[in-house]
């Protein structure tokens, strides 16, 4: 079981957070100002990356908090952790 | 079988005759008395069943799985093959090993076929769970583990030592090794002793490290009283996992000797080498009277050496190898055992047990070339009633391959070896493939000093004691890669690979026939492997032949994957104390023990007790129901909502994030009000609704379906967090501190009034129409607690939800009880509550939905706001797909036989006028419209209903539809899915 970092908690088992998706995918300003396609895309369309990717982690059995990782999906490996208002950190 | 031969060499003895007169590290001054296949016997305590019963001269222990062949005891550890046996007292415990298995007084045990039993009755041992976190988490107490363990404890650090067997010393126990002139294993006992007084070591026995996982992460089952029979102290659980979380492992599990494939190599007698010796070291037992000793490699000399010094007649060492070891030879010759080079054992004779070994000049062209082994020639039959064997040793990589640690094939060694240095997991000793004393325990210590000054903890060497001198390497010979010595007449069907799976040679050809290379499919394909040892001893000799049969190089075709557990683990020790009443928590209301005294029958909603209904004497569920539903529609009734999601949001933003979260307009709610409100994920599909409180200006009090209250909450925090941290609002869950009373029906007014009127409450309150409107609230005290009245109605009924701190709650439902007894309140359950709100048209978010519909699917399009410019979930509703007319719609279905309850669930289709349900052969399949969602019996309409989502289903009101049950066809009447009082005339009574 992976321990992984909350930017607030410090490191924690997984098995107290929730995964969250693809980070850094903003609700669009003017949803109505979308194509039905625009739209589907932010609905239903994420990247699948091999490698290292962004993403959003709940802190859900601790302090309830959202957070960003970098997290290489080959070996599972974070990278790093960072705050939602914080950008994506340069990670090698 | 072609032999007959039945005479074995136990008969000549008599039983319990071998055990030597002395040594061994079992307690001759404790005897037990076990029963083993009905046979009582006596061993002493520190025996294993197997070390007991070989001392009777008992080798078969059981049968084979496939072939019904006797199967004995291969080994002296958790790598035996074959000795499986299932315990039957104390406790009922299938598929364990008798070489594993400590014997105790009044322990019960019998051989299995190859599969056990289990238990019929509960099992009443106890089992829990620990966490530990160390700097250092050293497997095995052997010679490396324990240099590593005194390491690191010298230097201060957090150790774990953990060790599967019942004491330390590892391979020293099977040995009569010295170290600094001493017996080795007094250095053992120093160490262990040295380790109790260190502060900051955990070492526990019995204790084995099963899996190794992410960020140093260990799991271990400690036995704890599987030893002690029925002695076993009562409330000490039997076993318990140690959850592991160490900064750095040193892996030091040692190795498992491998055996070398030959015709009928599963007879009882057959042994690996290195456990005949200990047997002999450890336990005090000869395995045998007279051995065959079969190897390929200088380990198995030992064995011969010490068993012959202890009165075993040792007939022969065959060598596959041309040269022996000089060393070795000249020990044998002083002993007079004869040895025999470039010879191999290619079968065996014997019925219950091993008579004799066939042996035959040993044909090196090997078994791709089809080599027959001394073809023409007639093996030549040496007696015997043991036959050791050796191929080598591989080490115990497991966990390091758990790791995800790479291996590569080492040829001299002929194994599988750690090929990299993991980050935070460290390999020693003979797990490395350093198989000489000296080093195992300088690549201990090593390895633990490497560890703890990569964490930037000081060292403290620890002295190496010093091991007796290796026969110089002058004379010894390298060892010789045999998996599999050919049979003489070419059947490979007897040659057995996993002896525990009867998996043989032959198995691995038509594996390799049928087109299968990797080792991983070769192991799906004919079962090797899988069995409770997990291919201890047969995986690489898998690798090895296919490899061999492929003319490939072993290294090129690899290991099967390894994955815990390492040794098997009772599912009852991985629940531990998660079981029965503590697998799940259960949520009890403030209510609860009312409930209890009133005879409800629960539900379960998720992690909920809710009454489902409370039936009087001889009632059913469908009577009780009906007559909770009629009280609530003509008199008063009474539920215990309690368990509704409730989120306190406060701030100045409050309003704008429900604006933003719900279908409809919140912020414009007035100090006083109540609003219902449909919240939908971004794809526009409903996910939850409920009523919305508004308390003050800032705050709201928000509440949710029972099921969906964690789930909103964190929805809502979700928004809040990641879309706009920018809104000042907090929110918090209340669900538990509120307690909720639905008071319904035409009679709740008098109830209502009678507790919290002006008669019946210090600041009265006035229940009329007029000043108490239906989505309307009002706070009240009763007797000094306060309590908030809103006028929300889920049945349609006149109706006050009565929220309470949950602490008063009980006392504030009992003065509703004695209230309404004059109106013969009834306290109803969720049965009826879904009867209730069924009859309205009021969906249930999961059950009448799911996560496909939307609310204009519902017939809710006047809940979503044509106002807000955006909100969660709008602009999914302009997509193309949610315009379309055949989309699914909630509508009521009326059985036109007035009778037939529909089942929940049932799929919906045209009305056929033959009302015959065509075959699907002959028309295909029938197009399916929807199905039902909800179904009861209504009191009120003295008929069943139906909910369901069907596909334009608005625009099917008025036409009959079928549904089919059980085969036959059911006519049902498109409705609205409101049936009761569709003008909303009863809910201000
Ligand atoms: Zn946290």
């Amino acid at each position: 079981m992976q321990m992984i970092k909350c930017p607030w908690c410090g490191p924690r088992e997984e098995v107290e957070y929730h995964y969250g998706g693809q980070a850094h995918v903003a609700y669009p300003a003017e949803p109505a100002a979308l194509s039905d396609e625009e739209w589907a895309h932010y609905l239903f369309f994420r990247d699948n990356t091999r490698g290292l990717f962004a993403e959003r982690w709940v802190h859900t059995a601790g302090c309830r908090r959202w957070f960003n990782a970098v997290r290489d999906t080959v070996t599972y490996r974070f990278h790093a952790t960072y705050r939602p208002d914080e950008p994506r950190p340069v990670t090698a | 079988m072609s032999e007959t031969t039945s005479t074995t060499a136990t008969t000549a003895q008599a039983r319990g005759s071998f055990r030597t007169p002395t040594g061994g590290r079992v307690d001759r001054t404790s005897p037990v008395t076990f029963t083993f296949a009905g046979v009582e016997h006596t061993g002493y305590r520190g025996d294993t069943l197997a070390s007991a019963l070989l001392a009777d001269g008992v080798h078969q222990i059981g049968t084979s799985i496939k072939l019904g062949r006797p199967r004995g005891v291969g080994a002296a550890w958790a790598e035996d093959p074959s000795s499986l046996v299932q315990v039957e007292e104390p406790f009922p415990d299938p598929m364990l090993l008798a070489s594993t298995v400590e014997v105790f007084d009044g322990l019960v045990a019998d051989g299995v076929p190859g599969q056990g039993r289990l238990a019929d009755i509960a099992d009443s041992a106890r089992y829990d769970s620990r966490h530990l976190h160390v700097d250092l988490l050293v497997v095995g107490a052997g010679p490396a583990g324990l240099q590593a363990a005194l390491t690191a404890a010298r230097s201060g650090a957090r150790v774990a030592l953990l060790d599967e067997q019942s004491e330390a010393g590892g391979s020293l126990l099977g040995s009569d090794e010295l170290l600094d002139g001493r017996p080795a294993l007094e250095w053992v006992a120093d160490a262990v002793a040295e380790l109790a007084a260190a502060p900051e070591v955990v070492h526990l026995q019995r204790t084995t490290v099963f899996g190794v996982y992410d960020d140093g992460f260990a799991l271990a089952v400690e036995r704890r009283t599987d030893h002690l029979g029925g002695a076993a102290p009562e409330g000490t659980s039997r076993q318990r996992v140690w959850r592991v979380r160490a900064r750095r492992t040193v892996v030091a599990a040692g190795a498992h000797e491998r055996p070398v494939v030959f015709t009928d190599n599963d007879r009882p007698g057959t042994m690996l080498a290195g456990s005949a010796r200990t047997y002999l070291h450890r336990y005090g037992v000869l395995a045998g009277s007279r051995a065959v000793v079969f190897t390929t490699n200088d380990s198995a000399y030992r064995a011969a050496v010490d068993l012959a010094d202890a009165g075993v007649h040792v007939a022969a060492v065959v060598d596959t190898r041309d040269v022996a070891p000089a060393h070795w030879a000249v020990e044998l010759e002083r002993r007079g055992v004869p040895l025999r080079t470039a010879q191999a054992v290619v079968g065996t004779r014997g019925v219950e047990r091993v008579s004799a070994a066939l042996v035959a000049p040993y044909d090196r062209a090997g078994l791709a070339a089809g080599a027959r082994s001394s073809a023409g020639v007639e093996p030549e039959a040496i007696e015997c009633d043991l036959l050791l064997v050796s191929g080598g040793w591989n080490p115990a990589v497991h966990l390091h391959s758990q790791a995800r640690g790479k291996l590569a094939f080492d040829a001299g060694l002929g194994a599988f070896l750690p090929a990299e240095r993991l980050e935070d997991l460290l390999v020693a000793g003979s797990a490395a493939g350093t198989f000489d004393l000296s080093s195992c325990l300088r690549q201990g210590g090593a390895s633990a000093a490497t560890a703890l000054s990569e964490l930037g903890l000081d060292v403290t060497a620890v002295p190496v004691p010093s091991a007796a001198e290796q026969p110089p390497s002058s004379s010894s010979s390298a060892p010789d890669l045999v998996w599999v010595v050919p049979d003489p007449s070419g059947d490979s069907s007897r040659q057995f690979v996993d002896v525990q799976r009867d998996a043989t040679v032959a198995d691995v050809q038509r594996a390799l026939g049928a087109g299968l290379r990797s080792p991983e499919h070769v192991k799906r394909y004919t079962t090797i492997g899988t069995a409770h040892d997990q291919g201890k001893t047969s995986g690489v000799v898998t690798s090895g032949i296919i490899a061999e049969l492929l003319g490939a190089a072993p290294d090129a075709v690899g290991t099967t994957t390894f994955r815990p557990p390492y040794t098997p683990v009772a599912f009852a020790t991985l629940a531990g104390r998660d079981r029965g009443q503590l697998f799940d928590p259960v949520r009890t209301t403030s209510v609860h023990d009312w409930h209890v005294q009133a005879g409800a029958v629960w539900e379960d909603v998720g992690q909920w007790k809710r009454p489902r209904y409370y039936p009087l004497a001889g009632e059913d569920m469908e009577t009780a129901v009906l007559r909770e539903c009629a009280a609530a529609r003509t008199g008063v009734g009474i539920l215990d909502g309690s368990t509704l999601g409730k989120i306190d949001v406060q701030g100045p933003d409050a309003g704008v994030l429900l604006d933003r979260l719900y279908t409809n307009l919140m912020s414009s709610l007035a100090v006083g009000k109540v609003r219902y409100g449909v919240m939908c994920g971004a794809d526009g599909m409903v996910i939850d609704d409920g009523t919305v409180l508004r308390v003050a200006e800032d705050r709201f009090l928000v509440m949710t379906t029972t099921g969906g209250a964690a789930k909103i909450l964190e929805w809502m925090e979700e928004w809040h967090q990641t879309e706009w941290p920018e809104l000042r609002v907090h929110l918090a869950s209340v669900t538990e501190q509120w307690a909720a009373f639905p008071v319904v029906g035409p009679r709740s007014r008098d109830v209502i009034g009678a507790v919290f009127g002006a008669g019946g409450s210090e600041d009265g309150v006035d229940v009329s129409n007029e000043a108490f409107g239906f989505m309307t609230w009002q706070d009240t005290t009763l007797d000094g607690v306060p309590v908030r009245l809103a006028r929300i109605s889920f049945s349609g009924e006149l109706a006050w939800e009565v929220h309470v701190d949950s602490r008063y709650a009980l006392a504030v439902w009992e003065r509703l009880i004695a209230a309404g007894a004059p109106y013969a309140i009834t306290p109803y359950g969720t049965e009826t509550m879904h009867v209730l709100r069924a009859e309205k048209g009021y969906p249930i978010i999961g059950q009448d939905t799911d996560g496909t519909v939307t609310p204009q699917d519902l017939g809710m399009a006047w809940v979503v706001s044509k106002k807000k410019p955006d909100f969660v979930g709008k602009r999914s509703f302009a997509r193309a797909e949610n315009q379309r007319e055949d989309r699914k719609h909630l509508v009521g279905l009326l059985p036109v036989d007035r009778e037939t309850l529909l089942p929940e669930g049932s799929q919906i289709i045209e009305h056929r006028e033959d009302g015959v349900l065509p075959s699907v052969s002959e028309t295909g399949p029938v197009p399916m419209l929807g199905h039902v969602t909800s179904s009861y019996r209504s009191a009120y309409l003295e008929r069943p209903f139906a909910l369901a989502l069907v596909k334009g289903g608005r625009a099917r009101v008025g036409e009959l539809l079928h549904v089919p049950v059980k085969g036959r066809l059911v006519a049902v009447e498109v409705t609205s899915p409101v049936l009761v009082d569709p003008e909303g005339a009863r809910r201000d009574g």
